[in-house]
């Protein structure tokens, strides 16, 4: 049953988001700056937690989750730290992800050349 | 001395010959319709060290080919014309560095290489060359680069997007007896339709390919009827529809004869494209190969080229500018 409330939630996020590609004329970065603002603005409300309680990573592994995981941080940090949480606590919870994508980028980058698609 | 003989169209007195040509293309553009007409198919990742090297290369390739054929010395040649849409063109210029002769740089995006017949055309017939080289080129990976997205970012494109060809083509420009000619041309304006979608060039572009067509059919008292082809750049499917509808308009219907680059270079159905090829290399690799030889073998006598260019920056287009077009005429005749 987890798997299936995983993939159905994953898949949705992903759904919506090639209806917008299809139909508009945003381009795939401003899709995903919608998306994490989305996480921010639902977390914020309370709307996006009942949903990774039910989903876990299909709806932390979609960039609105990284929303999530930034105002998740920075509300604990606050609690935490006080008013300089506000401005530490966003990065902080989201440092291992973009670590991972800093680093595995550029070993990535390193073994391996882009083609031309053919 | 050449005469005008409308509000943008030059007849030359002299018809300057178009001597030889050469292209050379990657392979996706060697496995279309066209493939068996280049002169040259290379792998379009591996040609050079990387796509900009790669393309550097090609477009040096189409120059040498054109070259051989009429076993011409590049000291021979009075001035180089070249263009590409890398940034500051440098495609042509380093490739044209080489030669070490008189070079001009040109920039109409896809339509450079009709510009650059005109300026070669103008500049023989005004006896200040006496032979000159013209070539230009684009490459998918190198354009993506530069316009788009990187190629790593994988994103999808859209439904009307076109792909650019990977190719380029060159051709030597001089007074020989016997070659196709440049009997006439007409130099497009810059024609704003207040298009704005970058993954739809061949609308933004259609207007531009109508009104110079129209503009130079008025002023050489011709029409359709009066060539076996009339050719456009890179207009690709849905921007040919336009174009056709738009001369519908005006009264051209009977237009069995014209078609698109674009449309020629690729199989639609077949190859995974969009509406079809675009870029500067594809009017001039078009050119160079199919239609030279169809030329060169007189199985075409009267060709009206019409390469389209859109003149937008990736800069302009994030500060929501329009898309302006280009096109200019060339009228060879064998």
């Amino acid at each position: 049953m987890n798997y299936l409330w995983v993939f159905l939630v994953g898949g949705t996020l992903c759904i919506i988001a090639q209806i917008i590609v299809d139909n508009t004329k945003y381009v795939s970065g401003q899709i995903l700056v919608m998306y994490v603002v989305a996480g921010v603005v639902l977390t914020a409300l309370g709307l996006y937690e009942p949903l990774v309680e039910l989903a876990g990573s299909g709806a932390t592994v979609p960039l609105t989750g990284f929303g999530y995981s930034l105002v998740k941080g920075t509300f604990s940090a606050i609690d935490e730290k006080g008013f300089i949480g506000i401005f530490t606590g966003g990065l902080t919870a989201t440092s291992a992800g973009i670590c991972a994508a800093l680093v595995f980028g550029y070993l990535a980058s390193s073994v391996v050349k882009p083609k031309t698609k053919i | 001395m050449a005469k005008k003989i409308g509000p943008q169209t030059v007849k030359l007195r002299t018809p300057v010959a178009i001597e030889s040509t050469g292209s050379v293309a990657g392979t996706m553009e060697g496995l279309g319709p066209l493939g068996s007409y280049f002169d040259l198919i290379v792998d379009e990742d591996n040609f050079g060290d990387t796509f900009e090297k790669t393309e550097i290369k090609m477009h040096s390739k189409a120059i040498e080919i054109a070259l051989q054929k009429i076993e011409a010395e590049s000291d021979s040649i009075d001035l180089f014309v070249g263009g590409d849409l890398l940034n500051q063109i440098v495609a042509a210029t380093f490739a044209i560095s080489e030669y070490s002769r008189p070079y001009w740089g040109v920039y109409s995006a896809c339509a450079s290489f009709a510009e650059s017949l005109q300026i070669a055309a103008t500049t023989i017939e005004a006896g200040v060359a006496e032979r000159c080289s013209v070539s230009v080129s684009s490459h998918f990976s190198s354009v993506e680069r530069q316009y788009r997205t990187p190629l790593e970012q994988g994103s999808q494109s859209a439904i009307t997007s076109q792909r650019t060809v990977t190719a380029s083509g060159g051709a030597i420009i001089g007074q020989s007896k016997g070659a196709p000619t440049i009997v006439s041309f007409t130099t497009g304006k810059i024609v704003d339709f207040d298009c704005c979608d970058i993954a739809d060039m061949g609308t933004a572009m259609a207007p531009a390919a109508a009104h110079t067509i129209i503009t130079h059919f008025l002023a050489t008292k011709t029409s359709f009827k009066d060539y076996d082809l009339v050719v456009t750049g890179d207009l690709a499917n849905l921007g040919f529809n336009v174009a056709k509808d738009l001369l519908a308009s005006e009264g051209y219907v009977d237009i069995g004869n014209f078609s698109d680059c674009g449309k020629l270079v690729f199989d639609t159905d077949a190859q995974n494209v969009g509406q079809g090829g675009s870029g500067a290399g594809c009017s001039a690799s078009v050119f160079c190969s199919y239609i030279y030889k169809l030329l060169d073998s007189k199985q075409l006598s009267r060709v009206l080229f019409v390469p389209t260019g859109a003149l937008m920056s990736p800069l302009t287009s994030f500060q929501d500018g329009s898309i302006p077009a280009i096109a200019h005429a060339v009228q060879i005749a064998r």
